[in-house]
């Protein structure tokens, strides 16, 4: 790959990482902003292996696009259990607009 | 002015004490209700709620003044700053010899920095320890309610995984062991391997998993690794301090048992980092192991 290539492609990537943490931490629903945090950190695991570092590379693809987005998810699914057992023992209807809503159905059946 | 009264009080501790606290008004939730933003919820809130978000606001800019200040002072990437580098300029011209790693970052973060990693890895111990704490259930606690999160009947997912699996083990594996030869190394290849063991139980449901991590393996694991780290590297600190002859020999750089107690070290960390993140995770999903 020449010089110039290498160039636009950082650039590019460098643009691609400000717009994926400005768009992670603006987005109103909660799973698509973890998607796109998550492509951050794919973006920045390329980055670090362009800037010769390819130890932080492996833990940032591993740690960053991986675990934590798993671990993130799996948080946001008990916040909604826990929200949804509130309200259900408070007896009022679920507030439809707090964005948690991903079309992941839960086959839970709690009375 | 009242800011200027809750400050005092609150300077003096007794905000609390003289006066009931205003309850902020219940936020209604409707559907046609415009979107709360953080200024309506100000409105609603007392006047000393203001105070800790200024305040809050405030310790914030300060912080981040100081820090880009901070980088500011440093010299420009890339350029030569043999003031400020004498650390690094040492760690790269002997540290191959004294460490005996190839992959100087290895010998920095275990052998020079050994301490900090064992501080790491406290962390994460710390970590698990609060999620169980915190998410555990009990034993007796009813265990036939379903999973309300299975996606072991997702043929995408479970084929996928099948195919993928044994390149991410084996990926794991392979950094973890050579940690000290190519670049990775203990908390990569652990958090590569955590995060395999973590697809093969979304896959294919605690009973494949349950081969690898069950909770007595993971207690077993996770201390006995801390505690080989503690040891060892307390020997190696003891005795280099010292000045003792030890039996553990730095090797030929190289070969794949050498550098030290490196390669243990790496294998102890990265099992405490692969058990910590699949803990977490089974704590988050089942809340049991």
């Amino acid at each position: 790959m020449t010089p110039e290539l290498t160039e636009i492609l950082k650039i590019s990537l460098l643009v691609l990482l400000v717009v994926a943490a400005v768009a992670s931490s603006v987005m109103k629903k909660l799973v698509p902003a973890l998607i796109v945090f998550t492509s951050f950190s794919l973006v920045m695991s390329v980055i670090w292996m362009l800037l010769e570092s390819p130890d932080l590379a492996i833990t940032e693809a591993a740690v960053g696009a991986g675990v934590s987005g798993v671990l993130f998810y799996m948080a946001l699914k008990r916040m909604e259990r826990i929200k949804r057992e509130y309200i259900e023992k408070d007896g009022k209807a679920a507030p439809e607009n707090d964005g948690e809503e991903d079309g992941c159905d839960n086959n839970e059946t709690k009375g | 002015m009242k800011l200027k009264d809750d400050f005092k009080k609150w300077l003096s501790y007794d905000l609390d004490l003289d006066e009931e606290p205003t309850m902020p008004e219940p936020i209604e939730f409707d559907d046609e209700a415009p979107e709360i933003t953080i200024w309506h919820r100000l409105r609603q809130q007392g006047a000393h709620r203001k105070l800790y978000y200024v305040v809050a606001v405030i310790c914030s800019a300060v912080l981040a003044f100081t820090l880009i200040l901070t980088v500011s002072g440093m010299p420009r990437y890339g350029e030569d700053a043999e003031f400020m580098d004498t650390v690094t300029y040492e760690y790269l011209a002997h540290g191959m010899e004294y460490t005996g790693a190839v992959n100087i970052v290895s010998g920095i973060i275990l052998e020079y920095r050994a301490f900090d990693t064992l501080g790491e890895s406290f962390v994460l111990f710390c970590a698990v320890t609060c999620v169980l704490v915190l998410l555990r259930l009990d034993d007796e606690a009813d265990s036939s309610a379903p999973s309300y999160h299975d996606l072991t009947h997702d043929i995408v997912l479970r084929r996928t995984a099948r195919a993928i699996i044994p390149l991410i083990f084996v990926f794991g594996i392979y950094v973890l062991l050579n940690g000290h030869l190519s670049p990775g190394g203990g908390f990569s290849g652990g958090a590569v391997l955590g995060a395999g063991i973590i697809l093969l139980s979304s896959a294919y449901g605690e009973e494949a998993s349950g081969k690898f991590v069950t909770e007595r393996t993971f207690r077993i694991v996770t201390t006995s690794a801390l505690l080989f780290y503690c040891v060892g590297k307390s020997y190696t600190f003891y005795t280099g301090a010292n000045g003792i002859e030890t039996f553990i020999g730095n090797g030929r750089p190289g070969d794949i048992l050498s550098a030290g107690l490196i390669l243990p070290l790496n294998v102890a960390v990265g099992l405490v980092v692969a058990c910590t993140m699949y803990g977490i995770y089974r704590m988050f999903k089942e809340r049991r192991f």
